[in-house]
C-alpha cells in the first residue's frame, strides 16, 4: 500500500464524488431502489443509502432503518461490480453481407466508460481480482474497461449474518487493488488513506483533518471485530481435494431436491463469468451481428451436445457450480472462485447455503 | 494468446461431399489469416447469420485450411450447404493437439469412430512426411456402413507406404467384404509393441473409452493414449466457461488430452 499521503478523517463524502465526477469519472455506488441497496450511477454524495441497513437470511432480504445515519453499514448488493466490468450484454461485432457473398466484419469502437467504483467491500475487492485473472486477457474487453476504473474500497464494519469473508482470506479489512479505502465510522465520519498514486493525488485535493491515533485504531478496532461476527465459514482443509473426491457424493441429490435451477446464485455471484453468444440477422438478410451475454451452468442448454445436454440432471448442475467455484477454479485459474459475499445464500429462493452444503460434503467424506 | 472474437472471411474454393450427411471444405483467407496451426487444434467456423461452431482442421498447406464437417445441427447444416465460392468466417487456431513430434521414436496407433478420422488425418500426415522418425504406423478406421467410410480414396497412398490400414463397418452392404464390428475389435490386428506406442484416439466418447480400455488390455498405459474431447464451445478462448470437464476447460486444456487425466473424468456421469 502506498502510504505517501497521511490519512485523513473525512466528515462527509460530498467533495470526494464531486471530485470523481469533476475528473470525469461516472460514480457508481450503492443506492436504495426498489426496497433493496443496488449498485447504480450516484450523481451526488446524497444518493447513498445514509440510514440504511439490511437484515438478510437463506432466501430473504429486507431493508431496515437504522439510527446512526451509516451509509456502508449493509450487506453486499443483489447487484455486484461485475455488471460494470463484463456486462450482462454486449456487442461483439456486426458483419454485412454484399451482392457477391463478401463478408465484412466490424467491431464497435466506442471508449468504455470511466468509472469510479464506491464502496467496494473486501470481498468484492477479491472478486474483482479474481475476474482480472479470469477475462483479463491483455487488450481486451475486460482489460480495456478495467484499466479505467478507479476503486474506492470500503472496509466493512458490519458483516451480514451470510457473509463468510473471514473463512475466503478477502476480508474484511481491503488489504489492496484500491485508490483510496474508507473506514466509516460513528457520526458518520470516514477515515480515507491511499492506495495508489491517483489515490494520492484524490486524498490531497479533499478537505478533512489528520485522524490522530485514537481514530485510526478505532477504525481498526472495528475492522477486526467484524472478523468474529461472522455466522459461517467453509469447511477447513483443501477444498480442491474434498471437490474432486466428492463426485458420487451422495449430497447431490440432497441439494438437487431442494434446487430449482433457476440460476440465481449464478447471476449475483460477483465472480460467475460464463457467458453465451448470440447471433442475429436483419430483415434484409444483409447484415448479421453477434451479441454476448451472461449465462448461467444451470441452464439445461449449458452443456448442450449435439443432441443433449450432458448435465441433465439437478444434481450434475449444482455439482458443477459448487465444484467449479470451490475446486476447479483452483485448476483452472489457480485460486478459489468464492469470495464469501454471501450472495448466493441471500438471493437463493430455496434458500440453499454454499457453505451448509461444503460442510455436509465434508462430513460426507469422513465416512 | 490474444482474444478475439472476430472471425476473418474465408472463401470455399473447395467441397467434396464425403458421405450422405458428411462433407470436406477447402477454405481460403479473403484477407487476412488465421495463425499456423498443429494437427488436432480447432477453429471457430462462422455461417453467416446461423452462429459458430468448433470444427477441427483436418488438413490443409499455407493459407488454405481444410474442414471435414458433419450435418448434426443449424450451424453445421449451413456450413455443409455452403457452396464453392461463398464465405464462411474462421478463427483460431484454438486448443492443444496430438502433438505428435513427442511421440517420435515410437509405434503409432490411430484409433478413428465416424468423423473421428477429421482430426487425426493430420497426425497421419505429419508423421507420414517424417516417416523414418516413427516405428510401425497403425490406422484403425470405424464407421456406420461402407458409405460412411471418410476418405477412402485416400487409403490406397497410406498401404502404399507402409501404414497398417485396417476398417471396419457397424452394418455392411451388399458390395462390402471387409470387417463388422465395433473399431475395438480390430485391435487384435494391429501391430505395435504396447510398451513403446503412443495412440491416438478420436470418436464418440463412448467409443473413445472402450479404445483406451482395449488398448490398455494389449499393454499401452493409458498416460500414452491420447484422446480428443467434445464439449459445448462458445468462445474457444477460455473466457465463456461452456467447455468445462471437471478441472479442464476442453478449449484451453485440450481438445487433446491424455486418457490417464481424461479418463476418470470421462468415467464420472453427467460431469
Amino acid at each position: 500500500m502506498s502510504m505517501a499521503i497521511e490519512p485523513l478523517l473525512l466528515s462527509t463524502l460530498a467533495p470526494l464524488v464531486a471530485a470523481l465526477r469533476e475528473d470525469g469519472y461516472r460514480v457508481v455506488g450503492p443506492t436504495v431502489r426498489d426496497g433493496a441497496i443496488v449498485l447504480d450511477e450516484l450523481e451526488s454524495a446524497d444518493a447513498l443509502p445514509y440510514g440504511w441497513g439490511v437484515d438478510v437470511e437463506p432466501g430473504g432480504y429486507r431493508l431496515r432503518r437504522r439510527a446512526d445515519g451509516a451509509s456502508f453499514a449493509h450487506a453486499a448488493s443483489p447487484r455486484s461490480w461485475k455488471s460494470y466490468l463484463h456486462p450482462p450484454r454486449e456487442p461483439l461485432w456486426t458483419a454485412s453481407r454484399d451482392g457477391a457473398g463478401d463478408l465484412t466484419v466490424r467491431e464497435p469502437e466506442e471508449e468504455p466508460p470511466r468509472y469510479a467504483f464506491l464502496g467496494v467491500r473486501a470481498c468484492d475487492l477479491r472478486a474483482i481480482a479474481v475476474l482480472d485473472r479470469v477475462l483479463g486477457t491483455p487488450g481486451g474487453r475486460y482489460a480495456r474497461r478495467r484499466e479505467r476504473v478507479l476503486i474506492v474500497a470500503v472496509n466493512c464494519t458490519e458483516p451480514a449474518a451470510t457473509c463468510f469473508c473471514a473463512a475466503t482470506g478477502s476480508g474484511p479489512a481491503a488489504r489492496d487493488g484500491f485508490d483510496l479505502a474508507l473506514t466509516e465510522l460513528a457520526g458518520p465520519r470516514y477515515l480515507a488513506e491511499s492506495g495508489s498514486e491517483r489515490g494520492d493525488g484524490l486524498l490531497s485535493r479533499l478537505p478533512g483533518e489528520p485522524p490522530g491515533d485514537t481514530v485510526v485504531t478505532e477504525a481498526r478496532a472495528a475492522v477486526a471485530a467484524a472478523a468474529g461476527r461472522m455466522g459461517r465459514s467453509l469447511p477447513e482443509g483443501d477444498l480442491r481435494e474434498l471437490l474432486a473426491g466428492a463426485r458420487t457424493a451422495a449430497r447431490w441429490d440432497d441439494v438437487s431436491a431442494r434446487c430449482l435451477t433457476c440460476g440465481n446464485c449464478t447471476m449475483v455471484c460477483p465472480t460467475c463469468f460464463c457467458t453465451t453468444v448470440e447471433d442475429s440477422t436483419d430483415l434484409t438478410g444483409g447484415t448479421a451481428r453477434r451479441d454476448e451475454r451472461w449465462d448461467s451452468c444451470f441452464d439445461i442448454d449449458f452443456s448442450y451436445l449435439h443432441g443433449g445436454p450432458v448435465r441433465a440432471s439437478a444434481a450434475a448442475r449444482y455439482r458443477q457450480w459448487l465444484s467449479h467455484k470451490l475446486g476447479t477454479w483452483h485448476d483452472q485459474f489457480g485460486e478459489s472462485g468464492c469470495v464469501g459475499c454471501g450472495r448466493c445464500i441471500v438471493w437463493c429462493p430455496a434458500g440453499i447455503d454454499i457453505t451448509e452444503e461444503a460442510n455436509a460434503l465434508a462430513e460426507e467424506a469422513t465416512r | 494468446m490474444t482474444e478475439t472474437m472476430t472471425p476473418l472471411p474465408y472463401r470455399v474454393t473447395g467441397r467434396r461431399i464425403e458421405a450422405a450427411d458428411t462433407v470436406t471444405l477447402a477454405l481460403a483467407p479473403v484477407g487476412e489469416r488465421i495463425g499456423p496451426w498443429t494437427p488436432g487444434q480447432f477453429t471457430m467456423l462462422y455461417a453467416f447469420g446461423v452462429g459458430e461452431v468448433p470444427i477441427s482442421i483436418s488438413g490443409g498447406d499455407g493459407a488454405r485450411i481444410r474442414h471435414t464437417v458433419r450435418d448434426v445441427g443449424a450451424v453445421s447444416h449451413a456450413v455443409c450447404g455452403t457452396p464453392v465460392g461463398g464465405v464462411l468466417g474462421l478463427r483460431g487456431p484454438y486448443g492443444c493437439g496430438w502433438d505428435p513430434d513427442s511421440a517420435a521414436g515410437a509405434d503409432l496407433v490411430l484409433v478413428a469412430g465416424g468423423i473421428g478420422l477429421a482430426p487425426l488425418r493430420p497426425v497421419l500426415e505429419h508423421a507420414l512426411a517424417r516417416r523414418e522418425r516413427y516405428g510401425r504406423v497403425a490406422v484403425l478406421v470405424g464407421a456406420r456402413t461402407p458409405a460412411d467410410l471418410l476418405y477412402p480414396r485416400e487409403y490406397p497412398a497410406w498401404r502404399a507406404v507402409g501404414v497398417q490400414l485396417l476398417v471396419t463397418v457397424d452394418r455392411a452392404d451388399a458390395g462390402w467384404g471387409g470387417h463388422v464390428g465395433v473399431v475395438t475389435t480390430l485391435l487384435d490386428q494391429a501391430r505395435f509393441t504396447p510398451g513403446n506406442t503412443v495412440a491416438f484416439v478420436c470418436g464418440p466418447e463412448l467409443m473413445m473409452r472402450f479404445t483406451a480400455r482395449a488398448l490398455g488390455d494389449r499393454g499401452v498405459p493409458a498416460g500414452a493414449v491420447r484422446v480428443s474431447l467434445e464439449r459445448n464451445m462458445r468462445c474457444g478462448i477460455a473466457l465463456c466457461g461452456h467447455c468445462q470437464l471437471g478441472p479442464l476447460l476442453v478449449c484451453r486444456d485440450g481438445p487433446v488430452a491424455g486418457y490417464d487425466l481424461a479418463g476418470p473424468l470421462l468415467a464420472v456421469k453427467e460431469l
